[in-house]
């Protein structure tokens, strides 16, 4: 018998890892939506005075902690594929950034 | 040496929370490349890992006090619309950039990024702080993820540069001001 440790499932940090890329891509999917429909551009302002910004973040931020929670609970005792995790967070950032950034909206 | 109302909560939200928050990231960063390299992994004393947690929270509340008093408090005076009677554009900082071609810039691209990208860092940031506080025993188990956090760390600290960037030169080239004097020393006249 040996004193190694049983190693620990992984699944609740690839839950956190991959609900905040959700959260990144959440965002940039928000922006450019509201920068080409002006029905979504109203239905996103949520406070008046700081515009679309507010419901566009709002949203995010319900939608990143919703896949948190809803990730984790499913990966409690799991053990995710690390690189399958790390390749849809990556892919996500990726198209978060380039989805928030002005001229690559613009070009759209 | 006087400020505006206004003033003063641009420079909290920006010099305060957003300085801090840019600073912490940054020592963040430095210690997870100092780790990568680390012959033998640090560990903690019962002390240190209380402060190290600290630390986390703290960052993680300042990156998001710096967005929210951004978006809900700065932000309105920002993109406040003139009245038809307004003698100038002081006190309307966007639409004194929107109104000449050489400054418009600064608000199409440097705020329009500036103000999505920012929430980024406390995204990322605060589930950084979670692996470590929660997770740190598994987080030494599978070396692999190590890269990842580190990444994410990268971006929370080039996103929040992107932000605190842009916002120092937007507030350069069209401050957010007005609202009551408020005298720190010397006479209020």
């Amino acid at each position: 018998m040996t004193g190694t440790q049983p190693t620990a499932p992984n699944g609740p940090i690839a839950a956190a890892i991959l609900s905040a890329a959700i959260g990144c891509f959440t965002l940039g999917l928000t922006t450019i939506a509201s920068d080409k429909s002006k029905a979504i551009n109203a239905f996103m302002n949520f406070y008046a005075p700081s515009g679309a910004l507010t419901g566009e973040t709002t949203i995010t931020i319900i939608i990143w902690i919703a896949a948190w929670l809803v990730l984790a609970k499913l990966w409690r005792n799991a053990s995710i594929p690390l690189r399958a995790i790390n390749l849809t967070a990556a892919a996500l950032l990726v198209l978060g950034l380039l989805l928030t950034f002005p001229p690559f909206i613009d070009a759209l | 040496m006087q400020l505006t109302l206004r003033e003063l909560f641009t420079a909290m939200h920006g010099m305060f929370f957003g300085g801090f928050f840019l600073l912490a990231l940054f020592g963040l960063v430095v210690e997870l490349i100092r780790n990568h390299y680390a012959t033998q992994p640090s560990t903690l004393t019962p002390r240190g890992q209380t402060l190290e947690r600290a630390f986390l929270i703290v960052t993680a509340a300042l990156g998001w006090l710096a967005v929210f008093t951004g978006t809900y408090i700065v932000y309105p005076w920002y993109r406040s619309k003139p009245p038809a009677s307004a003698a100038g554009l002081t006190a309307y900082p966007r639409y004194r950039l929107l109104s000449h071609p050489n400054t418009a810039a600064w608000h199409n691209i440097g705020m329009e990024w500036k103000e999505h990208i920012a929430f980024f860092a406390p995204i990322a940031i605060t589930m950084l702080a979670y692996v470590f506080i929660r997770q740190r025993a598994t987080l030494r188990q599978h070396p692999q993820l190590r890269h990842t956090i580190f990444y994410f760390a990268s971006l929370a600290l080039i996103a929040c540069a992107i932000a605190a960037t842009f916002g120092a030169l937007i507030d350069k080239a069209a401050p957010v001001t007005g609202g009551p004097t408020i005298t720190l020393i010397g006479s209020s006249q």
